[in-house]
């Protein structure tokens, strides 16, 4: 065939570059919505999923570190090596995000890994580095975030928060089945934080029991944020695994 | 009045790629500031002030739409116009959509950094405006493309012209991966969340971002590159075998490099594999482009002595190459686990971006607008005083990222005599401050330089006109 007839053809030439540009993506994303092995079956003893969709609280965090733009300079994202096991622990698992809307594995890192910084430092250690990093890591470039400590958190919108991630895939349940359901999936415990129903109230009662900005009273987004900081990483109980249980997912 | 009817009998639209080459000077410079601004926040972080605003994480965004978007966006818009008009020898299809195109762009832009300051984000790299501001991207770029498309159909060569071929696949390609990777669910007036989660997630998003890239920052600046080298060389494209066979190369094994941004991560092995394979066939190409650019230049080489718009151009063809093999090197496994995650990626993609899209288009900007406003360049010492000044920056820019984030790399993964971590995370933050001020003045360097443009190119718009008599006999 003669170029010369592609570069005549104007129609021609659009087909043939919409097809050149279209096949890689075919190729390699597509097959990763239809392939089971992409995220792990993670599950406990008795038939449980160990990764949960967050809490009303924690999803709240989440949306403000996506706000601030964390991800700019935090990964979400242990990769297998030696290193990163001695100083972030097991390497991050598919299954572990797969309820995040959008990832944030990030690119990264001017400041350390976060995939699995849930339970590391104390409330307190958080809240007063959020507000001064510099106070706690003398060597820190992270900028200060005072504002989390004063702004109280918006928690009227949440349920219209949590129905558009149902939407996209979330099981927030909606209405008596969907609640059943989750209790099979995940245990009653969990399925009661997940319904859209009771969202507010389950926001506020975290919020209470956990008192993660150390000031009683008003929710801030202080609160919101460490709270989705204590989670990360701490779903999956690796205890539970035999060390080559998830390589063969890879 | 009678001024607009004259215009509107011109034989190409000009007025419109006057306004986008002037935008692209404003873009620029803000979104270049910014840049230098957010350097100096990780040199000093008392520039953040505890301003919300002003913090890195929001800035960030706006440092990279302003140059991507803005800066980027308009040089191409600009060119784009500039070169189908010429080398189709037909007017623009359009004057109401290309007016449609350059406000509906610059309001993009505008609200896009707004969103980002007041903390708008969608949480995805290069793709943080939400969900209203994509909506108005699809429909501005339907617009450019209906417009750009229509006017290659007007054309009076029998032939599209190479840099059409590479303009056509850019438009699609930014299209298709715009579309998809802001596929969201809306829960308010402004904000969303993805539609996609977690790995399928990653790789929708690097599949944007590695082919924005791809088809946005290297497809699309290659054909201003094919029409403004050989005009301002006065000679022809070296080798038209050779444009056919990378053009295609290039388009076809581009989307299958994204996931390279992924490698180690929690995606199949498989698709990382076939990544990296495709990363190292991209070089071929890549270098096509290059060789194909700096060879048209053969038997006129004493140009570069002489001509500071050649000495833009084909510098910034050496940086093309440069990163180009740079990155399909990074794109191998072992490498990348030194690499990612590190300063030596933003080394990288700046080598590209200074280097290579900011520098071709200062050339092109050079020889274009003296064209638009029937005049010469107001002084040709300063075109030289830009060049040595764009030059330093990236240099300074690039070795100082090469430094630091190898030195990170080895850092992170130093091991005492038992065994140990042998440096705390923090350890070497601290050990990245020398770097990141270099960074920073390198940034500065470009930024000088960018402004010394500015002027240059305000007192040549002042003593030129915009008559249509010169432009009406010129032919592509």
């Amino acid at each position: 065939m003669k170029h010369d007839n592609i570069e005549r053809n104007l129609g021609l030439m659009l087909v043939l570059v919409m097809i050149a540009i279209s096949i890689g993506g075919l190729v390699e994303i597509v097959p990763l919505f239809f392939i089971k092995d992409t995220v792990e079956t993670v599950k406990t003893a008795d038939g449980k999923d160990m990764v949960r969709p967050y809490s009303p609280l924690e999803q709240r965090g989440r949306d403000i570190y996506i706000r601030e733009g964390c991800y700019l300079c935090h990964s979400q994202m242990i990769r297998p090596f030696r290193d990163e096991a001695l100083r972030y622990g097991h390497y991050s698992l598919a299954a572990e995000s797969k309820y995040d809307h959008p990832f944030q594995w990030g690119s990264k890192r001017t400041g350390p890994d976060l995939a699995r910084v849930g339970g590391k430092y104390s409330n307190d250690w958080h809240t007063q580095h959020l507000n001064a990093p510099r106070s706690m890591v003398p060597e820190s470039v992270m900028p200060n975030y005072p504002w989390l400590l004063k702004t109280a958190l918006d928690t009227t919108d949440i349920a219209d928060r949590m129905t558009a991630l149902r939407t996209a895939g979330v099981p927030y349940s909606k209405g008596e089945a969907e609640y059943q359901q989750n209790v099979k999936t995940f245990g009653e415990d969990v399925a009661k934080t997940l319904r859209i129903e009771d969202a507010e109230a389950n926001l506020r009662a975290q919020a209470a029991s956990g008192n993660y900005d150390t000031v009683a009273g008003d929710i801030t987004e202080m609160d919101a944020l460490v709270a989705y900081l204590q989670v990360l990483g701490t779903m999956v109980d690796f205890s539970k695994f035999d060390d080559d249980y998830f390589v063969k997912f890879r | 009045m009678a001024t607009v009817s004259v215009a509107a009998n011109e034989q190409y639209n000009y007025d419109i790629v006057r306004k986008f080459a002037i935008m692209t000077l404003v873009w620029g410079a803000v979104g270049m500031l910014v840049g230098v601004y957010i350097a100096s926040e990780l040199a000093f972080p008392f520039l953040n002030f505890d301003i919300p605003y002003i913090t890195f994480g929001r800035l960030r965004p706006v440092h990279t739409g302003a140059v991507i978007f803005g800066f980027g966006g308009c040089a191409l818009f600009a060119t784009t116009y500039y070169i189908v008009q010429r080398t189709c020898r037909a007017r623009l299809l359009s004057d109401t959509l290309a007016n449609i195109t350059f406000w509906g762009w610059q309001l993009i832009i505008a609200l896009a950094a707004l969103g980002d300051v007041l903390g708008y984000s969608q949480g995805r790299e290069y793709a943080e405006m939400g969900w209203p501001v994509d909506l108005l991207i699809a429909v501005v770029w339907v617009i450019y493309a209906i417009n750009f498309i229509g006017t290659v159909m007007k054309r009076k060569e029998a032939h599209i012209y190479v840099a059409n071929w590479f303009f056509l696949a850019f438009i699609l390609a930014v299209a298709l991966l715009h579309i998809f990777n802001n596929l969201a669910v809306p829960y308010s007036l402004t904000e969303s969340y993805s539609l996609f989660s977690g790995a399928q997630d990653a790789m929708v998003q690097w599949w944007y971002g590695h082919n924005a890239v791809g088809f946005y920052l290297t497809a699309a600046f290659l054909g201003m590159m094919y029409y403004f080298v050989p005009k301002q060389a006065g000679r022809p494209i070296y080798s038209y075998r050779l444009s056919i066979v990378h053009f295609w190369a290039l388009i076809f094994l581009y989307m299958w490099a994204g996931t390279h941004h992924l490698h180690w991560t929690a995606i199949p092995d498989w698709t990382s594999t076939l990544a990296a394979t495709f990363s190292i066939m991209l070089l071929l190409p890549s270098w096509g482009g290059m060789i194909n650019g700096i060879m048209t230049l053969s038997g006129a080489w004493d140009k570069l002595r002489t001509d500071p718009v050649m000495r833009f151009l084909i510098v910034s063809l050496s940086f093309y190459g440069m990163s180009t093999f740079e990155g399909p090197m990074m794109s191998l496994k072992d490498v990348n686990a030194l690499s990612h995650y590190t300063d030596w990626t933003v080394g990288h993609v700046h080598s590209g971006a200074l280097g290579w899209v900011a520098m071709i288009s200062f050339g092109s900007l050079y020889h274009m607008i003296p064209k638009l406003w029937n005049t010469q360049m107001h002084s040709n010492k300063l075109i030289n005083v830009h060049f040595w000044l764009a030059t330093i920056g990236i240099l300074l820019y690039i070795t100082s990222m090469w430094i630091s984030g190898i030195m990170q790399g080895l850092m992170w993964r130093a091991f005492d005599d038992f065994g140990n971590l042998q440096y705390s995370f923090v350890e070497s933050v601290a050990a990245m401050h020398p770097y990141y001020v270099m960074r920073a003045l390198g940034g500065l360097f470009f930024l000088g330089g960018m402004l010394v443009m500015c002027y240059n190119i305000f007192k040549t718009i002042q003593q030129g006109n915009t008559a249509p008599s010169n432009a009406a006999v010129a032919a592509a």
